[in-house]
């Protein structure tokens, strides 16, 4: 039943002596929320550019509904970290981009970016260029524009790293209403422990030298938001913060680990 | 004692927001001044006849010239006679110049057999002076119309080839791989965002291009004109009509000086993102 498949992933670099992932199998199906959490050089974005079809792989196979991924694709909608809009197009146009690169007419297509920006909050901000807009509503944006192409399966590169807190937290929130109300599966990768924590139904953690899966979780956090509960009163709860602590003792453990590989 | 350089600084600015209070002209307005200070030392030197109208007219009479030359004109034509043959050189070539320079532009920078072939041939003529290579183009071409557009258009072609491909080689590659992730093909890549992209560079391009192109124009009208503000001038320097060639030098310039402005107010419309925080 699984839409997207990894199997036996390994991706170097040319020139390069040490691959920087090794042996990467996961697996990704509806109602899925995954999570790939790890330090700066565990891959973790190159797994995510891998999956989107920017680089391709040394060895392995990438699969998406059994069809092997080769290259970019409208199927694999990416959200990206820093904002990669169109300038020169105003909200409206940019949220239509891909359904315009289809071919889909004008008014089918505006109606389904307008449809987007409602869905992310952002009714009423059709005309905005997109200089006016603030680093939380660029990457609602961004989010609004990877839906409107009907993807697949969504992949959201750190969307929310370059944010301050308080939207970074609200923007968590935003994503798992979509994530429920749509039902994309989404593969997100991260470095922050608690948005980890938060957002995932699956969490595979990174440790470097090379990038490999130290430790798979199933966590529930997202979906008890999803059914209702307070972002606040999860956060606080004793599992929530238990699983929190164990999580970031395992990356301190995988870092410790590959220093003393080193010493 | 630690207040000291705190009091001295506050002291320093206050002398500096004093200051603007009582010279409170704007960089513009000084510029304006020097410009009538410049035209009122021409008129005080001409009015005493200090120099000799035959090297210095006064303004006066290169104001009775521009008349005199747009109503019954000089050498066979009017002033706007020659301004529109001028302009009319350097239109046509600038259409062929974007028209031909922005793709070839693209292509170098999209793409590595095209810059091979075109990198070296740029390269090999854009440095050398337009009238450098003029008698050349007059032995192959002749001396009409075709080898002045045809000079005027080498001289904007590279500005513009050149800043294209850099235009295109700095685009942002997170915006190539988004609209990759969203389905662009080769082509929309290039259609929907390298070209806009590109956009600022290449109206620098032309900026840069008609700059050169308008200088090498007149120049080439020196030497091989009928026609022209540069034959004008050079036609009135052999019969020592100065007033003439002062208004020619004028027109030129003014010329030159509503190209740049123009060009910059397209810019600002193109692409008013440009230079925007994002």
């Amino acid at each position: 039943m699984a839409l997207l498949k990894l199997e036996r992933i390994s991706a170097q670099y040319p020139g390069a002596t040490e691959p920087v992932l090794a042996d990467i199998s996961l697996s990704l199906g509806p109602r899925q929320l995954l999570v790939a959490l790890g330090p700066s050089g565990s891959g973790k974005t190159s797994l995510l550019n891998l999956i989107a079809g920017f680089v391709p792989t040394s060895a392995g196979n990438i699969s998406l509904d059994g069809v092997p991924v080769k290259g970019p694709s409208a199927e694999r909608g990416v959200v990206f970290q820093d904002d990669a809009l169109l300038p020169w197009q105003n909200v409206l146009t940019n949220v239509a981009f891909g359904l315009q690169l289809a071919g889909v007419p004008r008014e089918q297509r505006e109606a389904k970016a307008r449809e987007m920006l409602a869905l992310v909050d952002l009714a009423g901000f059709d005309q905005r260029q997109i200089w006016q807009l603030s680093g939380g509503q660029k990457q609602r944006v961004g989010l609004a524009r990877a839906l409107a192409a009907d993807p697949r399966v969504l992949l959201m590169d750190e969307p929310f790293g370059a944010l301050d807190a308080f939207t970074r937290e609200q923007m968590q929130e935003l994503l798992l209403q979509v994530w429920q109300r749509t039902a994309k599966p989404v593969f997100l990768i991260t470095h922050d422990i608690e948005e980890a924590v938060f957002l995932a139904t699956d969490l595979i953690l990174l440790a470097p030298n090379p990038g490999h899966i130290a430790e798979r979780l199933q966590l529930d956090f997202g979906q008890r938001y999803a059914a209702g509960e307070s972002a606040r009163s999860i956060k606080s709860d004793r599992g929530f913060i238990d699983t929190r602590e164990h999580v970031l003792a395992s990356v301190f453990s995988q870092r410790g680990v590959s220093r003393e590989q080193h010493a | 004692m630690s207040s000291y350089p705190l009091q001295s600084v506050r002291a320093d600015a206050d002398k500096t927001t004093a200051k603007p209070v009582r010279w409170s002209l704007s960089t513009r307005s000084i510029s304006v001044l020097t410009l009538i200070v410049v035209l009122a030392a021409w008129w005080a030197v001409t009015a005493a006849e200090v120099i000799e109208p035959l090297f210095l007219p006064p303004p006066s009479a290169v104001l009775e010239k521009t008349w005199l030359l747009m109503t019954s004109g000089y050498m066979d034509s009017t002033l706007w006679q020659h301004l529109g043959a001028s302009l009319q050189r350097i239109g046509l070539a600038l259409v062929f110049a974007v028209l031909t320079a922005i793709p070839v532009g693209i292509a170098i920078g999209h793409n590595r057999i095209a810059r091979g072939i075109f990198d070296p041939l740029i390269e090999f003529y854009r440095p050398i002076p337009p009238l450098a290579y003029l008698p050349l183009i007059v032995i192959w071409c002749g001396i009409g119309e075709f080898s002045k557009v045809l000079l005027i258009y080498l001289a904007i072609f590279a500005p513009i080839a050149i800043s294209t491909a850099t235009g295109v080689r700095t685009v942002d590659p997170t915006k190539l791989r988004a609209a990759q992730s969203l389905g662009a093909t080769r082509w929309q890549l290039i259609r929907h965002v390298i070209l806009p992209s590109a956009l600022p560079e290449i109206l620098t391009g032309v900026r840069i291009g008609l700059g050169v192109g308008w200088s090498t124009l007149v120049a080439a009208e020196l030497i091989a004109a009928t026609s022209g503000l540069g034959f004008m001038v050079q036609s009135a320097a052999q019969f020592l009509v100065t007033d003439v060639v002062v208004l020619g030098i004028l027109v030129i310039a003014l010329i030159a000086f509503a190209m740049e402005m123009g060009l910059r107010a397209l810019q600002r419309r193109l692409v008013p993102w440009h230079g925007q925080s994002h």
